[in-house]
């Protein structure tokens, strides 16, 4: 039993040695994914993208595959460490493929709002928008093989604005507020407005707390 | 009836739920010969009576007729092509023959630049480090998962170097990172989970349809 919880504090010095730019611990970026994590689950729409942590976190993993390879294998240390690396890139692989599926799911409208913002604050990553882009295009070809090339000349436009489809930012989401928000005002018959004490938690319309999830005041759960 | 053939293609779509039905060319092409078919008496009743009122019903009647055979057309494409997407994440970059068999040669182009636009992104993560998004499907609960040969696969080598010699009909403990993807391939794959819960629907259908043909042949055999 003592050389587990040798291993599991090691685990932790493991995830906390200091990261040479600025002060971020391992520990803090796995923090960041894990609620990047659950907001990108529970949002109904696609959020800004977090590619310098999930990119931190994945050189941190082959940083601690390198420092496994001097404990031996099939050591008991080995196979705790190996375990926790596999729960990290889990998470990271499930949030890329959830903002995949969003992406693919709504593609064009994600594009078309992309399009809208700066390069600078764009919510895909260069990569996803060039995933999006390829897809968009890969579907309108084949469309245009199969269908659209055969129909009637008036007919044959890819209708961008009647095929998009919208993510539903009406749902209802769970969520803990990080601190004292004042004045959100929920949608309704009569527009109400409530305050959300810190460590609260509510069930509310995702659009009355779209910008709060954004610039994490509010995790979903 | 105008229109009815585009809900059949629809309707045809919708009650398989879990395969891909083959590619029903002759209902498309009927479709689309009746668009054209409606599309041409517009056309006509636009350039000789535009001004009858009998006439501007009948054409407002066609043209939608027009619009939504279009749409069912494109509906029918876009969720066959949803499937072929998930067939990307469950099988890999390589398709097995009883699917590519059910699928129009377009509909497998797609499949290879969906395949090829998803490698390109998965290469990209991390700064070019890469990372495989269609293994950890399932959260990790432990490292080596318990799995049973319903093949002679040979020997299979993992990341280390180090290789199993995989028989039909022997139990392996491996570690799951290495043989999560050979469990999932159908075709040419031949583990069935024990314990893995990743999409193993397919295996346990199959398990089911084996312990009925060997519940059946037991019964005969009595």
């Amino acid at each position: 039993m003592e050389e587990v919880d040798e291993v599991v504090e090691e685990n932790a010095e493991f995830l906390e040695e200091s990261d040479e730019d600025g002060g971020v611990t391992a520990q803090s970026v796995l923090q960041d994914i894990e609620n990047a994590w659950l907001n990108e689950k529970f949002a109904p729409e696609i959020l800004p993208h977090q590619s310098d942590a999930v990119e931190c976190m994945l050189q941190q993993i082959s940083h601690m595959e390198d420092n496994m390879k001097s404990l031996g294998k099939g050591s008991m240390k080995s196979l705790i460490h190996q375990m926790e690396i596999n729960r990290i890139r889990f998470i990271i692989s499930s949030y890329l493929r959830c903002r995949l599926e969003k992406i693919e799911q709504y593609a064009m409208h994600i594009l078309t709002e992309e399009a809208q913002r700066g390069r600078e604050d764009g919510y895909l990553s260069s990569d996803e928008l060039r995933f999006a882009k390829d897809y968009l295009s890969s579907i309108e070809l084949l469309f245009r093989t199969l269908a659209l090339q055969h129909m009637p000349n008036v007919l044959q436009k890819f209708e961008i604005e009647t095929m998009t489809v919208k993510p539903n930012i009406h749902a209802h989401v769970f969520l803990r507020a990080n601190k004292r928000i004042t004045g959100i005002i929920v949608p309704g018959t009569v527009d109400e407005e409530v305050d959300f004490e810190e460590g609260s938690q509510h069930i509310v319309q995702y659009s009355a707390v779209a910008d709060l999830v954004k610039n994490g005041d509010i995790q979903l759960i | 009836m105008f229109g009815r053939r585009g809900v059949e293609l629809v309707k045809e779509l919708d009650q398989s739920l879990d395969s891909i039905p083959p590619f029903n060319e002759e209902l498309i092409t009927e479709i689309l010969e009746e668009m054209q078919r409606l599309y041409n008496e517009n056309r006509i009743d636009v350039n000789t009576r535009p001004d009858d009122h009998e006439t501007y019903l009948s054409i407002k009647v066609r043209h939608a007729v027009l619009k939504r055979d279009k749409r069912c057309i494109l509906a029918y494409l876009y969720n066959r092509l949803r499937r072929i997407r998930q067939m990307r994440w469950e099988f890999g970059s390589i398709l097995p023959p009883e699917i590519t068999v059910s699928l129009s040669k377009p509909e497998v182009q797609w499949f290879d630049s969906y395949s090829k636009c998803l490698a390109t992104y998965m290469k990209s993560i991390g700064d070019n480090h890469g990372l495989n998004l269609t293994s950890d499907l399932a959260p990790p609960k432990s490292l080596f998962i318990e799995v049973k040969c319903i093949a002679d696969y040979g020997k299979f080598e993992f990341g280390d170097g180090e290789s199993v010699q995989l028989k039909k009909n022997t139990y392996h403990l491996l570690p799951r990172s290495e043989c999560e993807q050979l469990v999932r391939q159908d075709g040419c794959v031949l583990l069935s989970p024990r314990s893995l819960t990743v999409n193993c629907k397919r295996h346990c259908e199959r398990k089911d349809q084996e312990t009925k043909r060997e519940s059946l042949s037991a019964c005969r055999s009595l």
